[in-house]
């Protein structure tokens, strides 16, 4: 392999997925670098999440290939996508509602680091995971909500919780669905350095509404029309892209984008 | 123990289930009530487990008729039943209908290997039998299970029912190992005695199942903070995520399902031991029944819940049933106004108050509990009173309209009787709906205090 074939983190050929007769994703393509921050935009109905669903694991495509650093994932099943270092978040909150932050963050950290199903072993004594559960809290400043039960955290503390599930096994791979969904702007704000933290130096795809997230996360924006990627490119380029303007972003749009 | 403790350290921790969990009146039992943090050498925790041992060795001392041993025995294998079965309701949101399956054929294995030893044909104390019934639960589940945690949610309990039938009926297809009708008996005495002990008396049969009755609790409780058993707390919860985060579920609950397996393959040997037989009962959907009702009324978001849980089945059970004909229907009753006004169990009540009490309020609420008590009593005498004489009525004609009814004589075809009853029943249900809806606002008044007082101490 050449240098530049080892330098793409996720790559996508021709993915297509039915559902019935409908083709929901039609031929999409798309290779994302290592370390790029990668914002996937479109209308309602491009079929963004069922994206994020056939790269995650949750729905085999029907046909195409999906490739993890240069080795296929399409068909998998998520747990083991996830074990091979792709990790998602969800665009409504994917808690584990009855047990606290802690204990959400410490079982998302315990197969990365190789406890698997043990039952002859304390949590209590495993430290890395309890360190590593316990650093990505400090990350999230969720520390004083620690032994908050997920379902009684705020709305904010949730979202926030969701991305360190999606970080806290160390994937090197990430994939968020809006995950500044339902925030105020102020939120948002704060919420976005946020992510820029706890995801710094990792490979990232995230589907995303708010055009100031968009163009203040991204390195460059893929954008998805009808299950096809119609434009890849920087946010200047994209902005600048006729196509898109007129198949996406429609006349009125596209003056709140310039 | 050196290492810092979860709130959780606590057995008394809500683990709470699916199930709509809440207090009294949907509040979450318990949330931030014990927040246990323990000093190094952790003395909470080895109080409450000294004085459980404590309570083991002290109640056939207390409760020293036959009666009490046989009731006691029972107990101690129930314990460790409804414990097993918490795991997977309480613990991994499996709804089983099929658990006495495993402690059932536990029971059988144990009973045929204590035949064997009896025989001469295995050399194996008799103290270790139920360890046999162990590994057969531990075997089956392993086997049938991987069929039943496949699915999740109403398909795993549709197939657990599905596989309880299935084995019942295999029970009367094979005598040779289920005896038929009659089951297999046995005989747990197998000379010589060892230092004396030949689990001839009962008493030394209790002292069996106490210890039994002790480790096995204390596995369960460890296995409940380990990586395996907090993973099916997140796999009850959000199975979903669970894959998401490198985890495969039904790995995680058919794990769980083993072991759960295992232990009430334990309480089946216990059992063997203890009754001198099996029959086909043991493996039947109304055992299993018995520990769903059980395991619920003790409460299954705690982990003791269903040590309470297993006391109520042998008292129900056995005490009960002797007291009245229509156990059933009180049972029934009980259980129907614990799934809507106490989801949490005996145990989330138990917590729901300590939790008042530890925030200096449960002592306005006393009066309260007095009021309802009272009016519950009133109203269910009279209630009970129609049902007693119903049932005398039905089942007990040939003796006579008069019965006895808590120290009064009733006439069962008098007009008086029914209209008394009729009339304690109308006042008890009328006070205790006045009560409780004053009682509910107190109630609430409580909670929302603490809510704040919470708050203010995160703020500070």
């Amino acid at each position: 392999m050449s240098d530049i074939a080892d330098r793409v983190a996720l790559e996508l050929r021709d993915v297509r997925k039915r559902f019935g007769k409908t083709e929901i994703i039609r031929g999409a393509t798309l290779k994302v670098n290592a370390g790029e921050r990668v914002a996937l935009i479109g209308p309602n109905g491009a079929g963004k999440s069922t994206l994020f669903n056939l790269i995650s694991g949750r729905f085999a495509p029907s046909s195409g290939e999906i490739l993890l650093g240069g080795a296929r994932i399409d068909g998998l099943a998520p747990h083991r996508i996830n074990r091979r270092g792709l990790a998602r978040s969800f665009q409504v909150s994917n808690l584990f509602t009855h047990l606290s932050v802690f204990e959400n963050l410490r079982c998302a950290v315990l197969w990365s680091l190789g406890y698997r199903y043990a039952f002859w072993r304390f949590l209590a004594s495993l430290r890395d995971a309890n360190e590593r559960a316990e650093e990505v809290m400090a990350m999230l400043r969720l520390e004083r909500r620690r032994d908050v039960l997920a379902m009684n955290l705020t709305y904010a503390e949730q979202r926030a919780l969701e991305i360190g599930l999606t970080i806290a096994g160390g994937a090197d791979v990430l994939l968020l669905d809006e995950p500044t969904a339902g925030m105020s702007q102020s939120e948002t704000r704060r919420f976005l350095q946020l992510i820029r933290e706890v995801t710094a130096g990792k490979t990232l795809l995230t589907v995303e509404h708010d055009m100031g997230v968009v163009f203040g996360l991204a390195d460059r924006i893929a954008v998805l029309v009808y299950g096809e990627v119609i434009a890849f490119d920087t946010p200047e380029a994209v902005r600048a892209d006729p196509r898109v303007q007129e198949a996406y972003l429609g006349a009125v749009d596209a003056q709140g984008l310039a | 123990m050196t290492e810092r403790a979860e709130p959780d350290a606590a057995p008394g921790r809500p683990k709470q289930g699916r199930l709509p969990l809440g207090g009294v009146d949907g509040v979450p039992a318990g949330r931030g009530a014990v927040t246990y943090h323990f000093r190094p050498y952790n003395v909470g925790r080895w109080l409450t487990w000294g004085g459980y041992a404590l309570v083991l060795l002290l109640a056939p001392l207390v409760f020293s008729s036959s009666l009490s041993q046989t009731l006691l025995s029972q107990m101690g294998i129930a314990i460790i039943a409804c414990l097993s079965y918490n795991m997977l309701l309480g613990q991994g949101g499996m709804l089983s209908f099929g658990h006495a399956v495993y402690s059932g054929l536990g029971g059988f294995l144990a009973v045929h290997a204590l035949n064997k030893v009896g025989a001469g044909t295995l050399h194996l104390p008799v103290s270790l039998v139920p360890l046999v019934g162990g590994l057969a639960g531990l075997v089956f589940a392993a086997l049938l299970g991987f069929v039943t945690t496949r699915k999740s949610g109403t398909t795993f309990a549709m197939i657990t029912l599905g596989i309880g039938e299935l084995v019942y009926s295999m029970s009367l297809m094979l005598p040779e190992f289920f005896g038929g009708e009659a089951g297999i008996t046995s005989n747990r005495v197998v000379p010589p005695a060892v230092l004396g002990i030949s689990f001839g008396p009962q008493i030394q049969v209790y002292w069996l199942i106490a210890l039994y009755c002790f480790a096995c609790t204390a596995l369960m409780f460890a296995f409940t903070r380990t990586p395996l058993g907090r993973m099916l707390n997140a796999v009850r919860d959000n199975p979903e995520r669970v894959a998401f985060i490198g985890y495969d579920t039904q790995r995680v609950r058919w794990f769980a399902f083993m072991i759960a397996g295992l232990f009430a393959g334990i309480a089946g040997g216990l059992a063997g031991i203890n009754f001198e037989l099996a029959t086909a009962e043991v493996v039947g959907a109304q055992r299993s029944g018995a520990y769903l009702l059980f395991t619920f009324l003790g409460g299954s978001t705690a982990f003791f819940g269903p040590i309470i849980g297993g006391v109520l089945m042998v008292l129900a059970t056995v005490v009960l049933s002797e007291l009245t004909k229509a156990w059933l229907l009180y049972l029934g009753f009980a259980f129907v106004l614990m799934v809507m006004y106490a989801p949490a169990g005996v145990a989330g009540l138990v917590l729901a108050n300590l939790r008042l009490a530890a925030f200096g309020r449960l002592r306005a609420l006393l009066p309260g509990y007095l009021a309802l008590a009272l009016a519950g009593a009133l109203a269910f005498t009279g209630a009970s009173a129609m049902v007693e004489m119903l049932y005398h009525l039905q089942l007990n004609e040939a003796l006579g309209p008069v019965m006895k009814f808590g120290g009064v004589m009733l006439n069962a075809k008098g007009a008086a009787a029914w209209v008394g009853a009729a009339l304690l029943l109308a006042v008890g249900a009328t006070a205790f709906e006045a009560v409780r809806r004053r009682f509910r606002v107190r109630w609430d008044a409580a909670q929302a205090e603490i809510e704040r007082e919470l708050k203010r101490r995160e703020g500070t």
